[in-house]
């Protein structure tokens, strides 16, 4: 029996890798039949292609940019083992403070009628600065007093829209500086999204940042024994994500030409979403990036889909409701696979 | 004894550890010497992982000394032990499912190409490198070290987590249980990587329930009774009955069939 386990083995090595079929080609065969699904209906209910359309595929993924950009920092959370529910609500935090200091002196009934005209970095580094502190304030809940990542984020989801409309009691702040609002017009948020994915794409594959991230959701206590400072990296981890969300909520907030304390909403379970359907397990230490951007073509896709075929944004929400679970499932049903479990 | 001549490695002196009012372990005077291989044997509750908790940093201990190469040690975390070159293999909070096996041998060392933090660039390369070297020496075969942890057999894991303690450490390293876990032949696998070990000249505390194997594959045998060290006795100079009447405390009538053996 040993020979024979041998001999299985050295045909493995021989086939070079044999490993199991990875999450991002198995969202990536999704993305493909879903695609397909739609082109399929588009021809016949509405006599035209679905997918060779630019203009169509350009807003698509215009669309998912923003909610995209909060995935990737949801995407790391989530390998590290947590859960991040507060970035929609930062979105909204950050969407009207960053816009209080981006406005243009001629509008008389601006938030601070002294701070007009700023410079492009000022409003952005304010923004990204309140993401920041929101993320580390995540991080420090999580990595040291041990309160469930769930909770920590729900108290901080609450938290940060409640700041959001106390702001301005309630009021949206309007009439951003043209070098603000260009950070939202046309593609830029696209290139920001593909920018940003790139840089923690490298980041999670090929630096000691990525290493313990995986490590840390895989096996913390390993992970802890090994040396690696658990807490300080939960912390940078979640600063991280926090600062996605400033980010996502400066482009929203750019993109609109207008901040409203509401903004943001449901987009921290839009991003959980994306990065489910990409693969990244939610029990810790599988995902990537990569995966992650399929997901979120595939949730662009839908999107563009249902309002494509005219169909209600009613069956939309159940649909991809459906799909979320569908993922989710699977990647519970691929871990009992496993030759054995901790 | 015979050994006076040679360096000892790791001594401890009344070492204690009271969690509350529980006595887990009560001044223990132990001595390891250099190239010497030891068992820890015990019934549940002697104190035999408690001992391996104070030695390895995981717990700080009540009162008494460690001294490691002549020096006493005070262990703040297990990284403190690592560094001075004590290893640990324990059985359950060893690596990393999801990650490789270089990966799981340098975790929390990684070679990088020049340190920028934690954004340092990995030389996977390198690792790789090494991994394969270090399993080599330890006489480890593991077909594809691109796997996961999480897709390889609890004796291949198990190779995999002595290997990295034995990469790292040419001073000391402690089992807990290695066996415990595994098949008869995984476990035979296991104790020739320990003969390896003992070739190499590689100190060895094996903590073990497994008297068959204490015997097959150690100088000396410390046998712990509710937290004291009972005695301990050269594996050469002795039998089953002998460390088993340790073990229980009953000197005579320990009938063949007794768990321990």
């Amino acid at each position: 029996m040993a020979n024979q386990a041998e001999a299985v083995s050295t045909a493995a090595e021989s086939e070079q890798v044999k490993r199991p079929r990875s999450h991002e080609l198995n969202a990536l065969v999704g993305l493909v039949g879903i695609a397909i699904i739609f082109e399929l209906l588009g021809w016949w209910l509405q006599g035209q292609s679905f997918l060779f359309n630019t203009q169509r595929l350009g807003i698509m993924i215009l669309q998912v940019s923003v909610i995209g950009i909060i995935a990737i920092g949801v995407t790391q959370v989530i390998i590290t083992g947590g859960i991040d529910l507060s970035s929609g609500s930062v979105v909204g935090a950050t969407a009207m403070i960053a816009m209080s200091f981006a406005q243009v002196s001629t509008y008389p009934r601006a938030v601070y009628p002294e701070l007009t005209d700023l410079p492009l970095i000022v409003p952005v580094l304010i923004g990204l600065g309140c993401g920041l502190i929101a993320g580390l304030v995540n991080g420090l809940l999580i990595a040291y007093t041990k309160i469930p990542p769930f909770i920590a984020t729900l108290g901080m989801m609450v938290t940060a829209r409640g700041i959001a409309k106390w702001y301005t009691r309630g009021q949206p702040i309007s009439f951003p500086t043209d070098g603000f609002a260009a950070i939202g017009q046309g593609m830029t948020p696209v290139i920001i999204f593909l920018l940003i994915a790139l840089i923690f794409h490298v980041a999670l594959k090929y630096t000691v940042y990525g290493k313990h991230t995986y490590a840390i959701g895989s096996n913390e206590q390993a992970a802890r024994m090994s040396g690696i400072n658990v807490e300080r990296h939960l912390v940078l981890v979640y600063a991280i994500a926090g600062m996605l969300a400033a980010l996502a909520g400066i482009v929203v907030a750019a993109r609109g030409l207008t901040a409203q304390a509401g903004m943001g909403t449901m987009y921290e379970l839009h991003a959980i979403a994306m990065a489910v359907i990409g693969g990244v397990s939610l029990t810790g230490g599988r995902g990537s990036i990569v995966g992650t951007l399929i997901g979120a073509v595939i949730f662009g896709v839908i999107t563009s889909g249902f309002t494509f075929l005219r169909l209600s944004a009613y069956y939309q929400e159940m649909i991809m409701g459906a799909i979320i679970v569908t993922a989710v499932v699977a990647d519970v049903y691929r871990q009992r696979m496993r030759p054995s479990s901790r | 004894m015979a050994d006076t001549d040679r360096k000892v490695v790791l001594r401890t002196e009344g070492l204690t550890k009271h969690y509350g009012g529980v006595r887990a372990l009560e001044d223990a005077d132990f001595e390891l010497c250099e190239g010497e291989h030891v068992a820890i044997v015990g019934d549940n509750g002697a104190g035999k992982s408690t001992f391996v908790r104070q030695i390895t940093g995981v717990e700080k201990p009540t009162a008494g000394r460690i001294l490691f190469e002549g020096e006493e040690m005070h262990f703040q975390s297990p990284v403190d032990a690592r560094e001075v070159g004590i290893e640990a293999v324990f059985q359950n909070l060893a690596l990393a499912d999801d990650l490789d096996v270089p990966s799981n041998i340098f975790l929390g060392r990684e070679e990088v190409y020049f340190n920028l933090g934690p954004f340092s660039f990995l030389n996977e390369r390198k690792m790789f490198q090494r991994s394969r070297e270090a399993l080599e020496k330890t006489g480890v075969k593991i077909p594809n070290l691109h796997n996961t942890i999480a897709n390889m057999s609890g004796g291949q894991r198990q190779c995999v987590a002595i290997s990295r303690a034995a990469s790292f450490a040419s001073k000391l390293i402690l089992m807990d249980e290695p066996t415990a876990a595994l098949g008869v032949q995984e476990t035979t696998q296991v104790e020739n990587i320990i003969r390896g070990l003992k070739r190499r000249g590689i100190p060895l505390i094996l903590v073990s329930h497994n008297l068959r194997q204490v015997f097959n594959l150690v100088d000396k045998i410390w046998v712990f009774r509710r937290g004291r060290i009972a005695g301990m006795l050269e594996a050469g100079k002795t039998d089953g009955n002998e460390v088993v009447s340790l073990i229980t405390g009953v000197k005579t009538g320990v009938h063949e069939n007794a768990s321990y053996i």
